[in-house]
């Protein structure tokens, strides 16, 4: 299947409950003309209400269960919440219903760990409605959202380590004796019924530093138990389990929706959301843009509705071409981190590292430019064999790197534009020992013109510029050493769609002069747009190679969540 | 299926894992036993070499010496088991030292509870003032406290002048509170020995105080529990500042004479007995006994310095070296106690 066919009413949207609603198409990239503004998130909110008791023939065992609800334990409708001028979530709708287990999935950035944190009353939505039994309530911090009944389980698990397992649960709800006192006892007791209920041993005495990732969760899943929750999200649950680990994870989950407890299960891989989960809510961009029974869909489906874009077309002709080797990464592995790497980048070569967040791709960059260690294999730059752990030997030999986060890594906030242009080239500027300001001042004139820098004074404090600018200036910083290898880590992120554009071809132009690129990035109209070659990163791995003629959204996203047999 | 939600409540059978309880008990107590074991071995090495350490008179001094420390330590252990420090209590007993000894000079007859009464409400308002800006203006406590200890040290300049309380202005019953003992144990020590046993016994049974455990452990997980941390650390400076203020008028009834200089860097001192005694420096464990201990351990070294006859100059750079080596032993106590879990964990799939 590609974007382009059409299957409207391929997918029963089994709900049908609007009243004269049509079965909305649920992914409607094939008609949107572009990225922005998509169709499909003022059509699709009719195929939502879903009552969970008409789950119909679903694969996984369903427990007869609680009776079906009429209507949802939680319903979160049209919340919007922006982080000054980044909206994070714009159209945030969700409905839960007792004994379903409802996945949430969507790319990186789509919003889903802001969803996560207003429900976890982390976070307070700007506008929307939160309707818990049908009353609207607010949920003002963690314990109001606790004391309604929403137990939320981090993708890092939030133990307090020097407390012993027991306390961990029943932190601020401990069974007391008279006199307020504490009952350890009966905390014990408790804590030891609610592992036997999941099936399993953990000692409620002892300390919670030490435990593995998954005893933790067990213990996070062990409180949301004991707040009674019936409405538990998990987020990520299982990107750090084993499979058996996941198994019992998922022992667990069925548990909680036969006992009447609604699940939010977010993940990435999507073999898990349709082994476990009974509908799915699709979002995309901070939108809301399906709600449908998993039964009857195909993991392409999913993966169509989250890319849900038109492909910017490139630029042909502004390729470069491809010459010798200036990077070449043989079997490089860092333990738990990522394993056997090789990939070459050549001269005039855009390389795309994608994956999905924590699949390891800037691991490898910062192990390449020397920033953390790597247990086997060896980086070549030039031929020339780099030794690890040294970004002082990688600066040198002629690598360049600009950091993920630039605000903290890329730049110094708080010196001037000038100075942090400079700051990579003071070898170059210095005259006896001393930087001169002048030749700084031209060096970094001489860039911000050849950037398009906008800026007031070169002198101002560099946080005064925009995210695109500061970017800019980041990649000056790197460019006035002339590097061979230029790493770029989300060049774009945050950066608005004009700037953004100027760094796209900015990078494409640095490739036709010859500088060998490897850019690492989540965005994959970016990927496609400007990547020569794409490698493809899961859980540590490469696992699939594209020319930029044969890539497509959906097939690098398949590689990117284990889908790959289905993307043909 | 319906039937798993019957069968939810209590547990089947009997209560799981008391052994291994009993073991983690045993693994907790450890870090005060080994402090008391310091004690022990220090007294004993230091008895062989000069027996008069261990006479009557000896011990009611170092336990006398050691009250206003270990009761210090005990609101010094409410801060630093929820991550934060309280650098102002020196200040605190200073200024409350002076200005409640001085009310016997200005209204003579003024009752001895009445004092203590003084004393407290300074304390009260200096740990307050800490609490808020800690746990409202979310200033690191290392800062807040660090101006605390100057501004209150200022203010007691500014109070004291040149001015001294000395002995002859404060009543015989107010002079005597140190040195009343029963069967040969000051009175005293005895109360504040019990003052401790409360606290520590609060920080172990209690709600609150255990989640001031949780907000050193963790502080992020602490807020995303629903716990207020806020209102936990402002309680915990707050109940710091108070027992600095009652401390400090035990200062006056033992010293007797009450300058502007009074408890001058009593804060690092107290500080070294809290980690001596096995408080986490970074907060979420430790106890208030243990930090007495700590306190005892301090007091005993000095005092033992002094009967060994080793010169006067010696004194601060042994301590510190000792401190360096309970340290040392926290640590390597800490990781081995974290190997030993690990092996005993139930691993399911690890």
């Amino acid at each position: 299947m590609t974007a382009g066919d059409a299957h409207d009413g391929g997918i029963p949207s089994s709900g049908s409950a609007v009243p004269g609603g049509p079965p909305a198409p649920p992914a409607t990239q094939a008609s949107a003309p572009s990225a922005e503004g998509t169709p499909a998130s003022e059509g699709t909110p009719a195929s939502t209400a879903t009552p969970a008791g008409s789950t119909g023939p679903a694969s996984t065992p369903t427990p007869a269960g609680p009776a079906p609800s009429a209507q949802p334990v939680l319903a979160l409708h049209d919340a919007t919440k922006s982080f000054g001028a980044v909206h994070a979530v714009t159209n945030g709708t969700i409905d839960l219903y007792a004994g379903e287990a409802h996945a949430l999935v969507g790319e990186n950035g789509a919003g889903k760990s802001t969803m996560v944190k207003i429900l976890a009353g982390v976070y307070q939505p700007d506008s929307g409605e939160l309707l818990i039994d049908g009353t609207p309530v607010r949920l003002h911090n963690p314990a109001d959202a606790q004391n309604a009944g929403i137990a939320v389980i981090y993708q890092e698990p939030t133990l307090f380590p020097d407390l012993s397992v027991a306390e961990n649960i029943f932190m601020g709800r401990q069974p007391l004796l008279a006199g307020r006192r504490i009952d350890r006892r009966r905390m014990h007791a408790e804590s030891a019924a609610l592992f036997s209920r999941l099936g399993v041993k953990l000692d409620p005495g002892r300390i919670s530093r030490g435990l593995s990732i998954a005893d933790q969760q067990i213990v996070e899943i062990a409180k949301a138990l004991s707040l009674d929750a019936r409405v538990i999200v998990m987020d990520e649950p299982t990107a750090a389990l084993s499979a058996t680990e996941v198994a019992r994870l998922f022992d667990v989950v069925r548990t909680l929706r036969s006992g009447g407890a609604a699940v939010l299960f977010i993940s990435h891989r999507l073999e898990e959301v349709f082994e476990i989960c009974q509908r799915v809510t699709v979002m995309r961009d901070g939108r809301h843009v399906l709600t449908s029974e998993l039964a009857g869909l195909t993991a392409d489906d999913l993966v169509r509705a989250m890319v849900g874009r038109q492909m910017e077309e490139r630029a042909a002709g502004e390729r470069g071409v491809a010459g010798e080797v200036v990077l070449h990464v043989e079997h490089l592995t860092r333990e738990g981190v990522f394993t056997d790497i090789s990939l070459d980048v050549r001269a005039g070569e855009i390389v795309a590292l994608a994956g999905l967040v924590g699949s390891g791709r800037s691991e490898v960059a910062r192990a390449v430019f020397g920033i953390d260690r790597y247990d086997a294999g060896r980086v070549v730059l030039r031929g020339r064999q780099l030794r690890r752990a040294s970004p002082t030997g990688a600066m040198a030999a002629g690598i360049g790197f600009v950091p993920e986060d630039r605000r903290q890594q890329g730049l110094v906030m708080d010196m001037s534009i000038q100075q942090n242009v400079a700051l990579a080239s003071l070898a170059r500027l210095r005259q006896g020992g001393l930087v001169r300001s002048a030749a700084e001042r031209a060096f970094a004139a001489d860039w911000a013109v050849r950037l398009n820098l906008k800026y007031g004074r070169l002198i101002d404090p560099v946080s005064r510029l925009s995210g695109g600018n500061q970017q800019k200036v980041v990649l000056a910083k790197w460019l006035g050493r002339q590097p061979a290898l230029l790493i770029v880590d989300e060049p774009t992120r945050g950066i608005d769609i004009a700037t953004k554009a100027e760094v796209h071809r900015l990078l494409v132009r640095l490739a036709r002069d010859g500088v060998a690129i490897l850019m690492i990035s989540s965005e994959l109209p970016e990927v496609l747009h400007i990547g020569d070659r794409i490698l493809v990163m899961r859980e540590g791995r490469l696992t699939a190679e594209f020319g930029h003629e044969d890539a497509s959204e959906e097939k690098i996203m398949a590689a990117a969540t284990g889908q790959l047999q289905e993307a043909s | 299926m319906t039937t798993s939600v019957t069968e939810r409540r209590e547990p089947a059978g009997a209560p799981p894992g008391s052994g291994s309880r009993r073991l983690t008990e045993r693994v907790f107590r450890i870090r005060e036993f080994g402090i008391i074991a310091v004690l022990l071995v220090f007294v004993a090495i230091t008895t062989s070499i000069q027996p008069s350490f261990l006479n009557q008179q000896n011990l009611q001094f170092l336990l006398i010496n050691t009250t206003v420390y270990a009761l210090l330590a005990l609101g010094e252990t409410m801060v630093v088991v929820s991550r934060n420090v309280d650098l102002s209590i020196g200040s605190v007993l200073g200024l409350s030292a002076y200005v409640s000894a001085s009310t016997f000079g200005h209204h003579p007859g003024i009752p001895i509870l009445l004092v203590f009464l003084i004393g407290l409400g300074i304390g009260l308002a200096c740990g307050m003032a800490n609490g808020l800006m800690v746990a409202v203006g979310r200033v690191p406590s290392l800062v807040v406290t660090l101006a605390t200890l100057y501004i209150i040290r200022g203010i007691d300049i500014l109070i004291v002048g040149g001015n001294e309380v000395t002995a002859q202005t404060l009543p015989n019953s107010f002079t005597n509170i140190p040195r009343a003992t029963v069967a040969g144990i000051p009175y005293l020590a005895i109360a504040i020995a019990v003052v401790i046993g409360i606290g520590a016994y609060y920080m172990r049974a209690f709600r609150s105080g255990r989640e001031l455990y949780a907000i050193g452990s963790n502080p992020e997980a602490a807020r995303l529990a629903g716990i207020p941390v806020g209102k936990r650390i402002f309680t915990a400076f707050t109940a710091s500042g108070a027992i600095a203020g009652v401390a400090g008028v035990l200062w006056a009834a033992q010293y007797q004479t009450i300058d502007s200089t009074a408890g001058t860097g009593y804060e690092l001192t107290v500080i070294s007995a809290v980690v001596v005694g096995g408080v986490a420096i970074f907060g979420g464990s430790g106890s208030a006994v243990g930090a007495a201990v700590g306190a005892l351990l301090l007091s005993s070294i000095n005092s033992a310095l002094n009967v060994l006859g080793f010169p006067q100059l010696w004194l601060e750079a042994i301590a510190g070296f000792l401190l360096l080596l309970a340290i040392t032993l926290d640590r390597i106590i800490s990781v081995r106690l974290m190997t030993a879990l690990r092996r005993r964990s139930p691993g399911v799939g690890t």
